[in-house]
């Protein structure tokens, strides 16, 4: 089982739902988040193209959080999720300059903290929060190992990419185009 | 054009607008500890060649000074972290893949191996009669005896700790400006350098000073070598790679310090200086010491500052 979110680009209007979903569901501290909205414009005017994303930890197959975590604090949990065991980080912050995507941070009581894809409520069977309050349904949740999932159908249908791999970190979040 | 700005608000603490995570702490501790390893590393290497009466400056004066270095640094250390109190969960893994638990175990080993090395030339540091407790000279008269296997664990272990920190930031493969492999025989040589720039300082023999400055003038030339490749290799890598060493090669204010204070001030002065001093010219040899320690500190604040600055763009 291995985890991962399809986030289609084009559904996205950036309205940061998700955004507040994480910080409600997760008691995310104020001034942090977990999840973000990058809005890339490229061209030149007046043919510009925009492409709206949400992002946040990639969970990546190859994490290098994981790797160059001294203690194991940073691990794979259940499907591949990557976790920060709080009671095991020292706070030396090596996860955070590793990671490409800057979705790390320090959290007020000292150790790191990020996305969890909402393990809580996924091991209840329910959706993560951002992907369940998402008003286009521009996000999806599931297992990629399952070919007959319906996030595994999605990219097998559609074009995809996911960010930077070519850093090497086999990122779990596809981003329809 | 391509413009890309986060929407929905991220001001992650140290992670916006730009990585910043690493502070003083880290670019403190990266030199302290190169200096470290150098100064054990000789006087390791000078003993096992049989040279504590030619060189008794490195081999056992020099030494006195590794374990406060190493105490100052891990206590920066310390205070870098932000989950304190739990920072002992170091000691209850060993992670392979993590350069950091390396470290975390090198210091551990090498501290008191360096208190023992010292301890053990008990009778060179204290001339005189001064066994007050006997018991405690039975005690270091046997740890003479092992001081052959002492000196090999003590030279590997800090080539380990001169060489981990810059691997430790190589391995950063998020980080262009950090991820080459130059970077742990940069970190070592550059460590070993100030190590003899220091020694040849507080050297009291002309023979020692001569020596020491023989080899800090040809790990200086090294250095300047390795730099040239890191800038060449980083040219020829990926996008980011160039965008990295763009930063010091024009543009922004970190090429001058770049350039012209680890360079200049740290190379290229120093390697002009020390050849002279060789050429029987008169050079105060605290001038090139205290050119080649700024050039150390430059080095680590500046690589520590950059890496976190260079980034991959999506």
């Amino acid at each position: 089982m291995r985890y991962g979110m399809a986030i289609d680009t084009i559904r996205c209007v950036g309205c940061s739902d998700c955004v507040v979903a994480c910080q409600t569901e997760n008691s995310v501290p104020i001034g942090y988040a977990r999840d973000w909205i990058v809005e890339l414009t490229t061209g030149k005017y007046p043919n510009l193209q925009m492409e709206i994303r949400s992002e946040r930890c990639n969970h990546c197959s190859n994490a290098p959080c994981v790797r160059t975590c001294p203690t194991t604090a940073s691990h794979y949990g259940t499907g591949g999720i990557v976790l920060v065991d709080h009671d095991e980080c020292i706070g030396c912050k090596a996860c955070i300059a590793s990671c490409p995507y800057d979705a790390r941070f320090v959290h007020p009581e000292g150790y790191v903290d990020k996305c969890t894809f909402c393990l809580h409520r996924v091991e209840k069977g329910q959706e993560p929060a951002c992907v369940a309050v998402c008003p286009t349904h521009a996000m999806h949740f599931g297992d990629l190992d399952n070919p007959n999932s319906e996030i595994s159908k999605l990219i097998a249908r559609r074009k995809w990419k996911t960010l930077a791999p070519e850093v090497g970190t086999e990122p779990n979040i596809y981003y329809l185009l | 054009m391509i413009e890309q700005v986060i929407s929905s608000g991220r001001h992650n603490e140290y992670i916006d607008p730009v990585l910043h995570v690493w502070h003083w702490h880290i670019p403190l501790y990266l030199f302290l500890g190169g200096i470290a390893a150098g100064i054990l590393f000789y006087s390791a290497l000078l003993f096992l060649r049989g040279r504590e009466e030619k060189y008794p400056v490195s081999v056992y004066w020099m030494p006195l000074a590794a374990p406060v270095i190493i105490g100052v640094g891990l206590l920066a250390l310390l205070l870098d972290l932000s989950h304190k109190l739990y920072f002992w969960q170091l000691y209850t893994n060993i992670r392979w893949e993590s350069p950091m638990s390396w470290g975390a175990w090198t210091l551990m080993l090498i501290t008191p191996l360096s208190l023992a090395w010292i301890a053990s030339f008990y009778r060179e540091l204290l001339p005189g009669n001064i066994t007050v407790w006997p018991w405690l000279a039975t005690v270091l008269d046997e740890l003479r005896k092992w001081r052959k296997a002492m000196a090999w664990a003590q030279m590997t272990l800090a080539v380990i700790l001169g060489m981990y920190t810059g691997i430790l930031l190589s391995a950063f493969n998020a980080r262009p400006f950090w991820n080459t492999s130059i970077l742990g025989p940069l970190f070592l040589v550059s460590g070993l350098s100030a190590a003899a720039a220091l020694t040849a300082y507080f050297s009291k023999s002309e023979t020692e000073r001569h020596f020491f400055t023989q080899v800090d003038l040809g790990l200086l030339v090294i250095e300047l070598v390795l730099i040239i490749h890191l800038v060449m290799g980083f040219l020829s890598g990926s996008q980011a790679h160039i965008d990295a060493v763009n930063m010091i090669l024009g543009g922004s204010g970190y090429t001058i310090t770049f350039w012209g204070g680890i360079v200049l001030i740290g190379l290229v002065l120093p390697i002009i200086l020390e050849a002279m001093h060789l050429s029987k010219r008169h050079i105060p040899v605290i001038i090139p010491t205290l050119m080649v320690i700024t050039g150390n500190i430059l080095l680590r604040f500046l690589f520590v500052e950059l890496g976190q600055i260079s980034r991959y763009v999506y």
